[in-house]
């Protein structure tokens, strides 16, 4: 079965672009970025799309469509009616270079920022051993593909530019969570880390990364609000305090 | 929107969003009912009557515990602590503050109130109308992070509504009796536990902070337990809400004389 489908497609650059109408054909078991690439083949052969896998792994294809931002090779056609115009923008959040491709180096330089994973002194490389029940935390956002949905859907970026200085933003959150969970790393000072260079208290846990997460990572429930209350633990309670000064309290 | 996705150097869209969905409705009925609710509780807690049923002690958790000269005298099971309250002054007053503030600090009442109420966002990839934003680092919100004191709060109001649904097990001749209102008492506290359990700063505390679970078993145990019930945290929120009004109105009614209690024993 194929029938002809209304596209809404961005084309564009930094300086200026604009929504541009496409009739194209859409076959059984197609997804957008199938649709996206036949554009390509035959009606504009020089739209600009990042893709790699087609199979929702490496995060590359990440765009908005129909507003709502979504990996396009994991968006099947078959959730839309055929009379449905199907609106594709690249993500909303980060400079545009061309078309849907985005310059998404603000995630990059977050990164960048984050004390690496430091096992203890003493322990080399080869060495690590550590229990199931101890890294299964850590271990869910190791699921994450940098496909930076999150990032761009976040509100705290997305609708203030500004705040990009200050927010390292939902992925780089529950990084820190993840390193600060896991068991091997000695470092106790990534939840002073997440509130005064990360900003996590500018995160309001409306969830809007959850919803998004194409890997269904739990980041906020599991991720975020855990860290808030480790920033809550060093640097609200007085109670918590209070116990680590006399030394009855242990992490 | 011209600082937020009309930045310069993104792609030039003119719409705040390209939702075509409903996006607007999820907000609008968490506002409707959050505010129906609130008018509904401050209409019963400031209306100083048909809160006790004296012949089955039934007694509802928006007056709570019942500690002033006020109220009637088998309602105050736990003491005589106050002197009798002037008209509208709800008779829990010192109390309802902290109840309100445990669910306006809750995670998950702070997502809901943050969108339905301050659109911050309204939903998601819907911009916001607000120029600004600092999230929870500034004062009043900073003030968010205190809601692992509430939760200690809540533990003990959620041990005096079960007090309460205990001495609801009372019968007409005095003695044991058992009544729908005991078993909607009964169903509230059992909820309210559920709910008050399921708080993300109980998870944290009872063994998320750990780093290694396996020193730890059982506290390791109980996490496991209560991260079960915190999956649940939105749907025990609104479920609360729910049986809280349900167990005052079925009390109004029968204190009030408009409802006969449906008695099972005594
Ligand atoms: S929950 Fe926090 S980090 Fe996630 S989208 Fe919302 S504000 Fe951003
Ligand atoms: S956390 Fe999820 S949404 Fe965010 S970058 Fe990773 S995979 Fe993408
Ligand atoms: S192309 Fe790799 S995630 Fe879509
Ligand atoms: S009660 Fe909702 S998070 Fe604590």
């Amino acid at each position: 079965m194929s029938y002809d489908a209304k596209f809404r497609v961005w084309r564009g650059d930094a300086s200026g672009g604009e929504l541009v109408d496409y009739t194209v054909e859409v076959n059984d078991g197609e997804v957008v970025l199938d649709i996206i690439h036949r554009l390509q083949a035959t009606q504009s052969g020089d739209l600009a799309v990042r893709w790699n896998c087609k199979a929702g792994k490496c995060g590359s294809c990440s765009a908005e469509v129909n507003g709502i931002p979504r990996l396009m090779c994991m968006t099947r056609m078959s959730t839309f009616t055929e009379t449905e115009t199907v609106t594709v923008t690249p993500m909303r959040a980060f400079p545009v270079i061309r078309d849907l491709v985005t310059d998404v180096s603000f995630n990059y330089e977050k990164a960048r920022q984050i004390p690496a994973f430091a096992p203890p002194e003493g322990v080399a490389r080869g060495e690590y051993r550590m229990q199931q029940v101890d890294v299964e935390r850590s271990q869910e956002f190791r699921k994450c593909i940098e496909c930076f949905l999150c990032q761009n859907t976040c509100h705290v970026v997305r609708d203030h530019e500004e705040n990009k200085e200050a927010f390292a933003g939902p992925r780089f959150l529950i990084r820190a969570a993840e390193l600060d969970m896991h068991p091997l790393d000695a470092r106790d000072d990534r939840a002073d880390f997440a509130r005064d260079e990360q900003g996590i208290g500018m995160c309001n846990i409306t969830k809007c990364c959850t919803e998004v997460c194409p890997e269904h990572i739990r980041i906020t429930d599991n991720g975020i609000i855990p860290m808030k209350e480790r920033v809550v633990g060093k640097r609200y309670d007085p109670l918590v305090w209070l116990g680590n000064k006399i030394g009855r309290r242990k992490p | 929107m011209a600082g937020g996705v009309g930045s310069p150097g993104r792609a030039q869209i003119p719409w705040r969003t390209l939702r075509g969905d409903r996006w607007w409705f999820p907000p609008a009925v968490t506002f409707t009912l959050i505010v129906l609710w609130l008018l509904y509780a401050l209409v019963r807690t400031s209306m100083q009557r048909d809160y006790f049923v004296a012949t089955y002690h039934y007694l509802t958790p928006f007056y709570s515990p019942c500690v002033t000269a006020s109220c009637h005298p088998d309602a105050r099971h736990v003491g005589t602590w106050l002197g009798e309250m002037p008209p509208l002054v709800p008779y829990a007053f010192f109390l309802l503050p902290i109840l309100l503030g445990f669910r306006l600090t809750c995670y998950y009442y702070r997502k809901a109130y943050y969108r339905a109420f301050w659109l911050s966002p309204p939903a998601c990839a819907v911009a916001e109308p607000h120029a600004k934003y600092t999230g929870e680092t500034r004062f009043p919100l900073i003030l968010q992070n205190a809601h692992r004191y509430f939760f200690y709060a809540a533990v003990v109001v959620s041990g005096m509504n079960t007090l309460d649904a205990f001495d609801g097990f009372h019968g007409k001749d005095g003695g044991v009796g058992v009544g729908l209102g005991t078993i909607v008492m009964l169903t509230n506290a059992a909820f309210l536990w559920l709910y008050t359990l399921s708080c993300h700063s109980c998870r944290h505390l009872i063994g998320g902070r750990l780093k290694h679970f396996s020193k730890h078993p059982l506290r390791y145990r109980a996490w496991t337990i209560v991260s079960r019930l915190n999956t649940r945290h939105m749907q025990l929120a609104w479920t609360t809400l729910g049986t809280l009004l349900v167990t005052d109105l079925y009390i109004a009614l029968v204190a009030s004389g408009a409802l006969t209690d449906l008695r099972f024993y005594n």
